[in-house]
């Protein structure tokens, strides 16, 4: 019997979230709510110093102050914020120095994700420092990190080994009130990654973080931070995956980058987070606050893939404050059935000579909604500045929506700033020629996809380009006839 | 006392003088309770982000200007496309001037506002068109609760209007400051073709703010070419509320000259309702010192097969501030939607501002729209090139900005109004050039 692209559509209706499985693994999780006993137990679970706690408690206070932010283009039942654990961690918290020495069934875990930690430790060169539900439980390569005076941990060992460095930098870059989330992870953010590169040091491999999200009812606060002093380099990536659940989860989690002068960071991300079954219920919100600082002649440059959660709400920043000084901008977002996603980027031309790039692909399927919301802010100062933006919409079906949202501010003018976007659909000459040539329809969509999403995916690095094109096909399918 | 409190209070006595009976009375009555909940727009408004009307606001304005004033006209006919044969429907400080106006019933109505909504003859009109594609918003409604006096044109089926009709609104400084309210509406019926060039101008340098809504309802098959020329002194604020509605086939033009005034604030909305409808905006902007132009436009496409045409080209100098603020709206329905949006400004000096925001909302897939906004500046090499060809600096900045502002002027279909925009611009960029070459 021929098989029908209807036969096809069914199957994919049917087909389930594939990374949707839970882990049993003893965990220890506080009772549901928020107040400063909680901010406060969580500090002490932590051992951590007085200031870590009164910083927490500052944000706490200020986020009590605070309303949920709801000028986004998204529509979903808000969190109640008292109805979440805001602590969760396995309670076997091994301190490791190889792979075996690791809880067998997370193991097990990692290789149904395709991340086998075994293999990647061997084949990919990667020191992958992995989170599962806030805590750290292993961390690989560090011993050649640390030849090179890199620190890569935890940030809650961070706090306890290198309190200097992240008292000077922690909520420099995104402040404690900031807004609503990021003043919540501030107050509450069990665990997260630390790094720190020395002056010159050219980082050998590329930094990787896997968060998960596992406890069931936990919501995830991870603190990222990363410092780039003068003239080194960093490639940091960040992945992830979430098992199927159908209560709502929350994910608010703050990355700062510091790169001071002659410093460069990149820092690609594919995100793939239960997005919600074909009926929009369940998955996961991802309120992310991710801002970096550029001191003269540095540099930041932003890589995302979003294909998960149900709602996201994110805006990669880059505030261009010395001379000099460039910040990159490179998206795709891809969103089917009931997904909502308002994403996009911000970029604060505040040095002479500094330049900016945005290219962002929304891809939009099923009954999905997309937005791109940037903001370019050229400042009187800021001479010469340059940006170039351009974000294109593909449309898959008519009951999806594309919206774009680009602020462009400029007090300079000396600035040069160019934004440019297309809405438009896969053209039915475009699959024609390729149905000529022997393609079929599915696999003609995969590679158009492809080809439109091909100025983002060449900026990832090698071992997440391969991951990401997988993934694009993935949530895209079924979702054209 | 507070600008929205005297308004408030000076609708008594606008009402005491309004026949309570008609029907208008009740939409003026909502309106009013609108603009009592809502108040004026502040910053906090999305839609009002970049332009704040606080500093204009503090004027003591005078709501319901009451002088007769009459004015010379060869004092005022500078301010007219006079050499060539039009309609004109004038008002001086928000009253009809009989003596300047030449308005017509013969086969078409170009008249006012006033006898439209009392007289009997044009109740089915008013009764279909008045306030039916007006926004709810804040200025529309304070506008619709004031609402009295404007120009009514009524175009009927299959008439090719001869000569273009123009729209004039004087304000003498009579008062301190005053507060206008114009209110036009214009009905074009099927496979009618109409060209309307409209005006606002102060006579000395008092205040005013004027606050107008329009209504265009246009038929299957009609044509419209509007022309907003805006040109006005440094005290002279305004708020353009224009509504567009369009049926099949039709085609409407708006093209808005933005070469002066206070704050000038341009809301234009169109609506597609029908298929092959070709909306076309385009607009120039060229100011100096602290005036500040606001362009918010509003293309919502309906219905399939249409297309719009948007093209804004600002240049900025001194410490004046454009913003751009265009959207689109493409609803699922309306597939095979070409929708096309430009926005290009030139900075001249480096206290000059530009905020940009051009907005697609986009619920179709078969569909082609894009848009694109640049900010920069005058191409050197082609000023050096012009220099060693004799060509002073001045000449030919002023050369390049034409040349930048071209396509939309190019769109221009009364060659009189053509003439007139291209002398103003040669006055704005303070040249002496024709730039006929």
């Amino acid at each position: 019997m021929k098989y029908t692209e209807d036969d096809l559509k069914e199957e994919l209706k049917t087909k389930q979230y594939e990374y949707g499985f839970y882990t049993d693994i003893e965990s220890e999780t506080f009772a549901k709510g928020l107040n400063e006993d909680v901010v406060r137990a969580i500090s002490k679970k932590k051992n951590e110093p007085e200031w870590m706690t009164n910083w927490r408690l500052e944000a706490y206070r200020g986020w009590t102050k605070m309303k949920e932010p709801e000028w986004a283009n998204v529509k979903y039942q808000k969190p109640n914020f008292q109805e979440i654990a805001y602590y969760s961690a396995p309670k076997k918290k091994p301190k490791l120095n190889s792979i075996d020495e690791v809880d067998p069934e997370m193991l097990a875990t990692f290789e149904k994700l395709g991340i086998s930690l075994a293999e990647q430790k061997r084949l990919a060169n990667v020191a992958v420092d992995i989170v599962m539900d806030s805590v750290s439980v292993a961390t690989t390569f560090k011993k050649t990190l640390a030849e090179k005076g890199i620190i890569f941990m935890p940030i809650s060992e961070a706090i306890q080994e290198y309190p200097e460095l992240v008292k000077k930098y922690m909520g420099s870059v995104v402040p404690t009130t900031d807004n609503f989330y990021a003043a919540l992870n501030s107050a509450v953010f069990s665990d997260g990654s630390f790094c720190y590169i020395p002056k010159g040091v050219k980082c050998p491999m590329e930094l990787s973080t896997y968060f998960r999200i596992n406890e069931g009812g936990t919501g995830q606060f991870e603190r990222t931070l990363v410092i780039a002093d003068k003239g080194s380099y960093v490639s940091y990536l960040e992945g992830c995956t979430a098992p199927q659940r159908d209560e709502n989860q929350l994910h608010a989690a703050v990355v700062e980058l510091i790169a001071l002068d002659d410093a460069e960071i990149k820092y690609s991300t594919v995100q793939n987070w239960f997005p919600g079954d074909a009926n929009g219920k369940g998955g996961v919100f991802n309120f992310v606050t991710k801002r970096g600082l550029c001191e003269t002649n540095a540099k930041i440059s932003w890589t995302q893939v979003e294909t998960g959660s149900a709602i996201t709400w994110k805006y990669p920043s880059c505030i261009l404050k010395g001379n000099n000084s460039v910040g990159e901008f490179y998206s795709i977002a891809v969103t089917n059935h009931f997904q909502q996603a308002d994403t996009g980027t911000k970029m604060i031309h505040l040095g002479k000579n500094t330049k900016s790039t945005i290219i962002s692909k929304g891809i939009s399927a099923g009954k999905s909604q997309n937005s791109y919301r940037g903001l370019v802010q050229i400042n009187s100062r800021a001479e010469n500045a340059r940006n170039f933006s351009q974000c294109d919409s593909l449309l898959m079906g008519n009951e999806c929506g594309a919206h774009t949202f680009p602020y462009i501010e400029v007090k300079n003018n000396t600035a040069q700033i160019e934004h440019e976007a297309t809405t438009s659909k896969i053209g039915e000459d475009q699959l024609f020629y390729c149905n000529q040539r022997g393609i079929d329809t599915e696999k003609a969509i995969a590679l158009i996809v492809n080809g439109f999403s091909k100025e983002v995916l060449n900026k990832l690095p090698m071992e997440f380009a391969v991951e990401a094109q997988k993934l694009l096909e993935i949530s895209l399918e079924g979702s054209v006839g | 006392m507070e600008l929205k409190d005297k308004i408030l209070s000076s609708y008594v006595a606008f009402e005491n003088e309004m026949d309570m009976n008609s029907d208008i009375h009740e939409i003026r009555t909502k309106a009013f309770e609108n603009f009592e909940k809502l108040g004026f727009p502040t910053k906090k408004l999305e839609a009002w982000k970049y332009t704040s009307l606080n500093p204009i606001l503090k004027n003591d304005f005078c709501i319901l200007p009451n002088k007769e004033v009459s004015v010379d006209l060869a004092e005022v006919r500078k301010y007219f496309i006079s050499d060539i044969d039009s309609y004109k429907v004038i008002f001086i400080d928000g009253k009809y001037s009989s003596f300047l106006s030449e308005t017509t019933h013969d086969t078409i109505d170009v008249c006012l506002m006033s006898a439209a909504l009392t007289k009997p003859k044009y109740k089915v009109v008013i009764e279909n068109y008045f306030n039916k594609i007006a926004k709810q918003d804040n200025l529309t409604s304070l506008n619709t609760a004031f609402a009295k006096e404007g120009a009514y044109i009524y175009i009927p089926k299959n008439v090719e209007v001869q000569k273009p009709i123009q729209i004039i609104n004087l304000t003498t400084g009579a008062e301190i400051a005053t507060m206008m309210q114009p209110r036009n509406l214009i009905v074009v019926e099927e496979n009618a073709h109409v060209q309307i060039i409209e005006r606002h101008q102060s006579l000395n340098s008092n205040a005013v703010l004027s606050n107008v809504v329009t209504e265009v309802f246009v038929g299957r098959n009609a044509t419209v070419d509007y022309y907003k020329i805006q040109n006005d002194n440094l005290n002279a604020s305004l708020v353009d509320n224009t509504y567009i509605e369009q049926k099949t086939n039709s085609e409407v033009s708006v093209h808005t000259f933005s070469f002066g005034g206070n704050i000038t604030r341009n809301n234009l909305n169109f609506y597609q309702r029908g298929e092959h409808i070709n909306s076309i905006l385009k607009g120039i902007t060229i100011i100096e010192e602290k005036q500040h132009v606001d362009h918010h436009t509003l293309v919502h496409h309906i219905e399939p097969n249409c297309e719009s045409h948007q093209d804004y080209k600002g240049i900025y100098d001194e410490r004046s501030t454009g913003v751009f603020n265009g959207k689109v709206i493409v609803e699922k329905e309306a597939q095979k939607t070409n929708a096309y949006q430009q926005n290009n400004n030139v900075l001249v000096s480096d206290k000059a501002t530009v905020n940009a925001k051009p907005q697609l909302e986009i619920f179709a897939d078969d569909v082609k729209c894009s848009h694109g906004c640049t900010i920069g500046q005058l191409d050197d090499d082609a000023l050096f090139y012009m220099q060693q060809r004799g060509i002073p600096k001045k000449e030919g900045k002023a050369l390049l900005m034409y040349a930048f502002a071209n396509t939309v002027l190019d769109s221009v279909k009364i060659p009189e109004v053509k003439k007139r925009i291209t002398k103003l611009i040669a006055q704005k960029l303070k040249v002496n050039i024709g730039f006929d070459l």
